[in-house]
C-alpha cells in the first residue's frame, strides 16, 4: 500500500491505567518518545511493535508520541492505528496491511 | 545491733536472710516518687515537658542510639517528621529509626539520611520517596524489613533494644495514660505503639489533646512513660484513615472477591464459631461483605475477626455476625470509633497479634485469612514489597504472621495489574513462603497449593474453577509478553527478616537505565 502521510496532529487513547495514548504529529523521518510505567520491562518491545505498526502503515515521517500507562500489546497497536488514521485523516481503515 | 533511719533496730542476720537493705528514708531508694509530699505550693506532679528539643535531652539521646515510632497515624503521621527534625538540629548522629512502618508522608527522612542523621532503619515498609531513593541506594547500610509480629518478637527478646520511644498518641493525661480513640487526631488501637512503650528505655509520648487524669481507659500505661510533651498536632486525619473504607467498584475486585468468598465457604473452613482476618485491600474488602452473605443464608457466625479492622467487619460485628473484635490497628473512621464504643472490640498489641516466640499469639487461632498480593510465584510465594521494577513500594505488615498462623490461607490478586503478571515463575521478593498459602483466587480461576489436596478436593466439589498455577502463570505471560528481567546492581539496600528472625530474602539496588 501506498505509504500514509501525516498530515495534521492524531491522538488516540487516555491516559488511564493500562492504556496508552498516542499523540501523533507531523515530522522529518519517525521519532518515538516513549513515556511507560513499565518502560523498564517493555520498553523495547514497546518500541519495536511501534515501528513495526508504523512500517505496516507505510509512515515514513512521524514524531509518535507514546504516554503508556501499562497497556497490553494489542491497546498499543490499536490506538497506535487509530491515531495514525486520524492524523492522516482517514476513516476506512484498510485492515488488510495487518493480515 | 544497727538502727535504721528511723531508730528501729534491725539484726543484721534478717537483712542478710533476706538479702534486704536497711529502710533509709520514705523516697531514697525511689526517685521517681514526689518528695515535695506537705508542700503544696509546688506544682501538682507532671510528665509534661516544655518542647521537643528539652525532651529529646532530658532522654540522654546520643549518636548511635535507636529510636522507635509507630504508624498508627498511617499517612497522616506529623510525629515522625516532628522529631526528626527537632533531633537533626541538635545535630545527633548515626541513629537508628525502628518504626514500626513508614509511609508516603514520611520522604523529609531521605534528608535525615544524607545529613547521617540516621544510618540504619527497621520497618515494616517503605513507600514513595524515601522508598525510591533506598531503592537507589542512599544508605550505607541495608533497611532492614521485619513483620509485625517479627518486630514485637525482636523488641521482646532484646535483639532490637529502643533507647528511646517517641510515640505520637490522641489522648494523653500528664502522666502519661493515653488512648488511641480521643481526640481531633483519633486513630483507634494504638497496637504497635504498646509494645514499643513497654520496652523502651525512655518513652516520651507526644500529644496534641491533653486531658484530665485519669484517661481512662487507657492503652498506654503511666509507669511505662517518661516525659510528655504537647504539640500542636500529632496527626492529619485526612491521612489517618477515610470516613468508611470505600468498597471497590472494579468488576474484576468484585469478581474476585466473591469468588475468594465462595471458596472460604465451600473449604470446610465455615462454621459457626469460626474466627477470620480479611485485609484492607479492594478484593479482600470486598470479599467481607460476599462472606456476610454465607454466613447470613447458613446462619453461620464467626466468633471473632482479627486485625487490621475495618469499618466492613465493625459492620459485621454490630450486626451480630462477628461476636468479637481482636484490633492491632484500626483502617477506617468507623473501626476508630468503634473500639471507642464497643465492649467487645479489643484492642490487642502486636506480640499478641503475631509474636512466633510469646506463648500464645492470636494468629495462631485464626481459622482463615484473606491476602493480598503484588506478585505470587508459582511455587506460591508471594511479594508484598517490592513492585514488577523491583522498586520498594510496599510492607511486609501482618501478611507472613497471619499466613503461617491461619487454616485457610487464601491469596487474592488480579492475574494482571496492567502490563504486569501478577503470578510468576519467580517473584522479586519473598515475604510469605509459600508453604505457608494455600488458594490463590484471581479473576481467571483459583489455584490450590498442591499441599493442600483435601482443600481442592473440597473446592472441586463445590464447582470452583480450580487450574495449577503454572497454567495461571502461562496464562498471565500470554496476555502482557516476556518481560525483560529487572536489572540490579550488586549493591543490597535491603534484607527481609522472617518472624523467627531468620533472613528470608534481599532486595538490590535497582539499576538505572
Amino acid at each position: 500500500m501506498e505509504g500514509m502521510k501525516i498530515l495534521d496532529t492524531g491522538i488516540a487513547g487516555t491516559l488511564e491505567s493500562s492504556d496508552v495514548m498516542i499523540t501523533i504529529k507531523k515530522h522529518s523521518g519517525v521519532e518515538i518518545e516513549l513515556n511507560s510505567i513499565v518502560e523498564k520491562q517493555f520498553g523495547r518491545q514497546i518500541r519495536e511493535v511501534v515501528r513495526q505498526v508504523l512500517e505496516q502503515l507505510g509512515v515514513k515521517d512521524a514524531l509518535v508520541v507514546v504516554q503508556d500507562k501499562g497497556a497490553l500489546e494489542c491497546v498499543l497497536r490499536a490506538r497506535l492505528i487509530t491515531a495514525v488514521y486520524r492524523s492522516a485523516g482517514l476513516a476506512e481503515v484498510q485492515w488488510e496491511v495487518f493480515a | 545491733m544497727p538502727d535504721n533511719s528511723i531508730g528501729r533496730e534491725i539484726p543484721s542476720e534478717i537483712l542478710a536472710q533476706f538479702s534486704r537493705n536497711m529502710f533509709a528514708g520514705a523516697y531514697v531508694n525511689t526517685p521517681h516518687v514526689r518528695q515535695d509530699k506537705g508542700n503544696r505550693t509546688l506544682p501538682r506532679l507532671n510528665k509534661l515537658v516544655d518542647n521537643l528539643e528539652q525532651v529529646i535531652v532530658k532522654t540522654g539521646l546520643k549518636d548511635g542510639m535507636t529510636i522507635s515510632f509507630h504508624h498508627h497515624f498511617r499517612d497522616g503521621d506529623k510525629v515522625v517528621n516532628l522529631v526528626m527534625e527537632a533531633i537533626s538540629q541538635m545535630g545527633i548522629k548515626n541513629l537508628t529509626v525502628a518504626a514500626s512502618s513508614l509511609s508516603a508522608v514520611h520522604s523529609p527522612m531521605v534528608k535525615h539520611i544524607t545529613d547521617k542523621t540516621v544510618s540504619r532503619i527497621f520497618t515494616s515498609g517503605l513507600r514513595g520517596e524515601l522508598a525510591d531513593a533506598i531503592s537507589n541506594g542512599i544508605m550505607d547500610n541495608p533497611v532492614l524489613i521485619h513483620s509485625h509480629g517479627g518486630r514485637a518478637r525482636a523488641i521482646e527478646s532484646g535483639q532490637i533494644q529502643i533507647d528511646v520511644a517517641f510515640l505520637g498518641v490522641p489522648s494523653c493525661d500528664v502522666y502519661g495514660n493515653a488512648n488511641g480513640y480521643t481526640g481531633r487526631s483519633a486513630c483507634g488501637s494504638l497496637g504497635y505503639a504498646k509494645v514499643d512503650a513497654g520496652h523502651a528505655r525512655k518513652t516520651v509520648l507526644l500529644t496534641d489533646n491533653l486531658v484530665e487524669y485519669p484517661n481512662t481507659p487507657f492503652s498506654i500505661h503511666q509507669d511505662e512513660v517518661d516525659y510528655i510533651v504537647v504539640v500542636d498536632e500529632v496527626g492529619n486525619p485526612e491521612g489517618i484513615g477515610t470516613g468508611a473504607t470505600r468498597l471497590t467498584k472494579n468488576p474484576k475486585d468484585i469478581l474476585i472477591g466473591s469468588l475468594a468468598a465462595k471458596v472460604i465457604a465451600c473449604s470446610g473452613y465455615f462454621e459457626d464459631g469460626f474466627s477470620f482476618q480479611t485485609g484492607s485491600g479492594g478484593a479482600s474488602l470486598i470479599a467481607t461483605n460476599f462472606i456476610r452473605d454465607y454466613m447470613l443464608a447458613q446462619n453461620i457466625k464467626a466468633a471473632w475477626a482479627l486485625g487490621g479492622i475495618t469499618g466492613q467487619m465493625v459492620a459485621l460485628h454490630e450486626e451480630g455476625l462477628i461476636k468479637r473484635l481482636l484490633d492491632v490497628q484500626s483502617f477506617d473512621r468507623e473501626a476508630i470509633r468503634s473500639i471507642g464504643e464497643n465492649r467487645y472490640h479489643t484492642e490487642i498489641d502486636a506480640s499478641y497479634y503475631a509474636n512466633p516466640l510469646n506463648k500464645g499469639c492470636a494468629v495462631n487461632k485464626i481459622n482463615v485469612v484473606v491476602l493480598s498480593a503484588l506478585e505470587i510465584d508459582t511455587d506460591f510465594n508471594v511479594n508484598v514489597l517490592t513492585g514488577s521494577d523491583g522498586v520498594l513500594r510496599g510492607a511486609s505488615g501482618g501478611h507472613c504472621d497471619t499466613a503461617v498462623g491461619a487454616g485457610l490461607t487464601v491469596v487474592v490478586a488480579p492475574l494482571i495489574r496492567g502490563r504486569s503478571a501478577t503470578v510468576l515463575e519467580r517473584v522479586q521478593t519473598v515475604i510469605t513462603p509459600g508453604a505457608t498459602v494455600d488458594v490463590l483466587v484471581t479473576d481467571r480461576g483459583v489455584a490450590v497449593n498442591p499441599r493442600r489436596p483435601r482443600v481442592e478436593e473440597q473446592l472441586r466439589k463445590n464447582r470452583i474453577p480450580i487450574i495449577p498455577i503454572a497454567e495461571l502463570q502461562q496464562k498471565a505471560e500470554r496476555m502482557v509478553g516476556k518481560p525483560e528481567p529487572v536489572q540490579y546492581e550488586k549493591k543490597i539496600v535491603a534484607v527481609v527478616e522472617y518472624r523467627d528472625g531468620t533472613i528470608m530474602d534481599v532486595v538490590r539496588q535497582v539499576r538505572i537505565q
